[in-house]
């Protein structure tokens, strides 16, 4: 193992410039197979999900998935491609297990989209374009079982085991345009655009496009080239990048690496390196021996894809608001900073504060239990806020307690601990922890009654004119009611009672 | 014109995973050169008004809904491997020895 010289990232751009290429691979969301009609759910039992066809034996034919196609049309359009009108399937072909045909299906130089952009919004509001080179339609490959190496890895192992259920389900491979200008900023261009790819993938339905479950996928291509020069230096590619703050590492690491490399007069090596989540780091994976060559012909089993403009155009019709547009429309609608936005997205907690709204919460009260107690909750029992057990109806359900004065906010923080807890919905947990807020006059009248007996000398002071005292007496009754009682009233009543104006 | 040489073939016999001996490498190579030369002849008739063809057919768009069909059962879908194993294909070390 040799050992890196890394250069501090300061001073590798102060020396160079970055060139990105990022490729990402998104695994559709259909029912079926790209090209046969075996079902794609996750978590089947090995093998449960094959056919002659996803297994290449022979004499089987494919047939595209409409869906897939659709699919496809809609990211191309919605990344400002243009839409092939007539483009052909291709052969890659290579020798490794994970496809049982020898080959993918993919598509070479008759892109179903071409030529697009994507704007990505990074934290502090600024708006950088990455231009799309590309994006085609493919087929994912099984999935490969190491044994009797170190912790499954495919170096030492003796024999691999394969799944095949995986192989043959869509994939589009979307893969941008050389990004320059980035300069520093680059590892966070390259996280905003597969972050801002993702957000679009699911607005468009086409995808859930969750990286931890393997549904989006990212390579990151990295070269430098000295300042002032319009040349791009030799690049690496760094697979399986498949998170976005991996996305972010990988970019700045590697920039470090190029640049002690350069430093130190050596040349980069034209390969692909593995990531590592533990520590952030890449090392060498497989040098291209020969220049990779996979023989691609078009596939003469499926005939070409010839997309109808007014088929595309009714699509184009159909695509909703850009996740990028609806953010900061609802930004400027909820009167929060870029920041508080930020904060928002980064927990994940969009979607359900726009649901819990949709149910009848207001925008503040919504954001409020999302990013508050719901977060905190969440973050205690190290799930993600979609993972709680409190729906955004109920949420929103709590904030309508709230707002009628049924539930105090200690009160509505009791609600949703029973809810998350699974004793039933607010109304339920309310009636069964008995969590209203007294609002019988009488039984709060005698509390506030009990306090000033037992509180004398306090009571005299307030009397005296000293209403700030009143709090010692309000967190008395409080006390006394379990919490359960509206403060602002009981200090109204304590005021009251004490013949002082509040 | 020679249509494809003997290091062309040695090189596709090694991405097909083909051994060859050197007198297979002579021998196909005159052969490959001939085939090659005759799909050429096509070429020729080809004017600038007749687009490459890579089907037959004048179809485009054979598409079919997106609709779960029934799968092989595990047991089907293993019954020509080699060799099994937790259900799954058994195949030989991938990446040999460094």
């Amino acid at each position: 193992m040799t050992v890196i010289d890394l250069v501090s990232y300061e001073d590798a751009l102060a020396s160079y410039d970055p060139v990105m290429g990022l490729e990402v691979h998104v695994e559709l969301g259909t029912q079926t197979k790209m090209f046969c009609g075996c079902a794609t759910v996750p978590g089947a039992p090995a093998n449960a999900q094959t056919c002659p066809t996803c297994l290449g034996l022979p004499g089987s034919l494919p047939v595209v998935n409409a869906t897939a196609v659709e699919s496809a049309v809609k990211i191309g359009l919605a990344l400002n491609c243009s839409i092939a009108d007539w483009c052909r399937f291709a052969r890659k072909n290579y020798f490794y297990p994970d496809m049982p045909k020898n080959f993918q299906t993919s598509q070479y130089d008759e892109p179903i989209a071409f030529d697009g952009y994507l704007d990505v919004q990074l934290e502090d509001g600024e708006v950088f374009r990455v231009g799309i080179e590309r994006a085609h339609m493919e087929e994912d490959t099984g999935k490969s079982t190491h044994i009797g190496g170190a912790t499954g890895r495919i170096h030492g192992a003796s024999h691999s085991l394969l799944d095949y259920n995986r192989a043959g389900i869509p994939l589009i491979e979307i893969v941008t345009k050389p990004i320059t200008g980035a300069g520093d900023r680059a590892p966070e261009i390259a996280r905003a655009y597969v972050a801002e790819l993702r957000e679009l993938i699911r607005a468009l339905g086409v995808s859930e496009a969750r990286m931890e479950m393997g549904q989006m996928r990212c390579d990151v291509n990295l070269s430098l080239m000295p300042k002032g020069s319009q040349t791009f230096g030799t690049r690496s590619e760094t697979k399986n990048v498949n998170s976005l703050r991996s996305v972010e590492r990988a970019v700045r690491f590697e920039v470090q690496r190029h640049a002690g490399v350069l430093d130190g007069g050596g040349v980069i090596v034209q390969e692909t390196r593995h990531f590592h989540e533990d520590d952030g780091s890449t090392t060498s994976g497989r040098v291209k021996e020969e220049a990779e060559d996979y023989r691609y012909f078009p596939e003469p089993d499926l005939v070409p894809v010839a997309p109808a403009r007014a088929w595309v155009e009714e699509l184009r019709a159909t695509l909703p608001e850009l996740p990028r547009l609806r953010r900061n429309r609802l930004r400027e609608e909820w009167g929060i900073s870029e920041h508080e936005m930020q904060s928002v997205l980064n927990a994940g907690a969009l979607d359900l504060i726009i649901a819990t709204i949709d149910a009848g919460a207001p925008a503040d009260q919504a954001r409020k239990w999302w990013m508050g107690e719901l977060a905190r909750r969440a973050n205690e029992t190290g799930t993600e806020l979609t993972g709680l057990t409190i729906t955004p109806e109920q949420v929103a359900r709590v904030c309508a307690l709230v707002a009628e004065g049924s539930l105090n906010d200690k009160l509505a923080r009791q609600t949703i601990e029973g809810v998350l807890a699974g004793e039933g919905g607010p109304d339920e947990v309310v009636e069964k922890r008995g969590l209203k807020v007294v609002s019988d006059e009488g039984a709060l009248g005698t509390a506030v009654d009990e306090a000033i007996a037992g509180n004398a000398a306090i009571a005299d002071k307030i009397r005296g004119g000293k209403v700030a005292a009143a709090g010692a007496l309000v967190g008395a009754v409080m006390k006394a009611t379990r919490g359960q009682a509206d403060a602002a009233r009981v200090r109204e009543l304590i005021l009251e009672r004490l013949g002082v104006q509040g | 014109m020679p249509g494809i040489t003997r290091e062309e073939v040695a090189h596709l016999a090694k991405l097909a995973r083909l051994e060859l001996k050197d007198e297979e490498l002579d021998h196909f190579a005159g052969q490959l050169d001939d085939i090659i030369g005759a799909v050429a002849a096509v070429s020729d008739v080809a004017t600038e008004d007749v687009p490459p063809t890579s089907h037959p057919l004048p179809l485009t768009n054979v598409m079919r809904p997106d609709e779960v069909r029934p799968s092989l059962t595990p047991e089907q879908a293993l019954s020509g491997a080699p060799a099994q194993e937790q259900q799954r294909f058994k195949v030989p070390q991938i990446l040999g020895e460094e």
